[in-house]
């Protein structure tokens, strides 16, 4: 009895996860349209770091079907990098530099 | 400021700062230093080495700068990065070339066990050597690019 609960729960992860990461798929796709026809550019800002959040969503679960930890560094590594991509982003949407020479 | 219109209430307050940008800068970019220590350690037997440890190094270094500016940051870190680049190689090339020494070919790696008094048993590998200079190449040449794109502007004032 405990051995078939523990099957369908197995089988209902599973069936979870695929679902989880094609709705994702889906999300990343929508985005690269807005990325590419957004109308401004804090449009395709937002949508940028939308897509670094999704990137680590699919990284997770990919983690998640292959049963290991060894991808947790890579997660936490895109999470770094598409954060400063949206500091960078957003300094030069205010600003105009990324790089500026003096503290004001 | 109740009788003024609101664009120019606007124009008064609105100055651009970065705050919030330098106060978390100080915090997450020492936390990206410590990372990118433990993935250039961690690099030859689960995912990391010197390529992704300089990376991340070279982000942090960006952090700093995007948040401090360039004065400030060359004042704080007298680092001449385009000579860390020749450093890494010599590095690279001598860890592959030593293992001349012990009559084997180029660029064989070994590793041996070390027992430290408290700690337990780590393992030492040659490859890290490698990963070092690996590391002060990558660092190096990503900090030369990024800041001789931000810089290629002449001061008009």
């Amino acid at each position: 009895m405990t051995n078939d609960i523990l099957i369908l729960t197995e089988n209902i992860l599973d069936s979870v996860t695929i679902l989880c990461l094609v709705g994702i798929s889906i999300s990343l796709i929508l985005l690269v349209y807005r990325v590419l026809s957004g109308p401004t550019n804090a449009d395709r800002a937002v949508a940028l770091d939308a897509i670094g959040i999704n990137l680590v969503a699919v990284a997770a679960f990919v983690s998640v079907i292959l049963v290991t930890t060894k991808l947790n560094d890579a997660i936490l590594l895109i999470a770094i990098l598409s954060f400063l991509g949206t500091v960078a982003i957003a300094k030069y949407l205010e600003k105009g530099v990324i790089i500026d020479r003096d503290m004001d | 400021m109740g009788f003024m219109k609101r664009e120019e209430r606007f124009n008064i307050m609105y100055k651009p700062n970065n705050l919030i940008l330098r106060t978390t800068t100080s915090l997450i970019s020492f936390i990206l230093l410590g990372f990118a220590i433990y993935l250039l350690l961690a690099g030859h037997n689960s995912p990391g080495g010197g390529f992704v440890g300089g990376l991340v190094t070279s982000a942090s270094i960006i952090l700093l700068y995007m948040a401090y500016g360039k004065n400030s940051v060359d004042e704080i870190l007298p680092i001449n990065y385009r000579l860390l680049i020749p450093i890494g190689l010599v590095i690279a090339i001598l860890t592959g070339a030593g293992s001349f020494l012990f009559g084997v070919p180029f660029l064989t790696h070994t590793f041996g066990t070390v027992e430290l008094p408290l700690y337990g048993e780590i393992e030492l590998a040659t490859a890290m050597l490698f990963d070092l200079g690996v590391y002060f190449t990558v660092l190096g040449s990503t900090i030369t690019i990024i800041l001789s794109i931000a810089n290629d502007k002449k001061i008009v004032d």
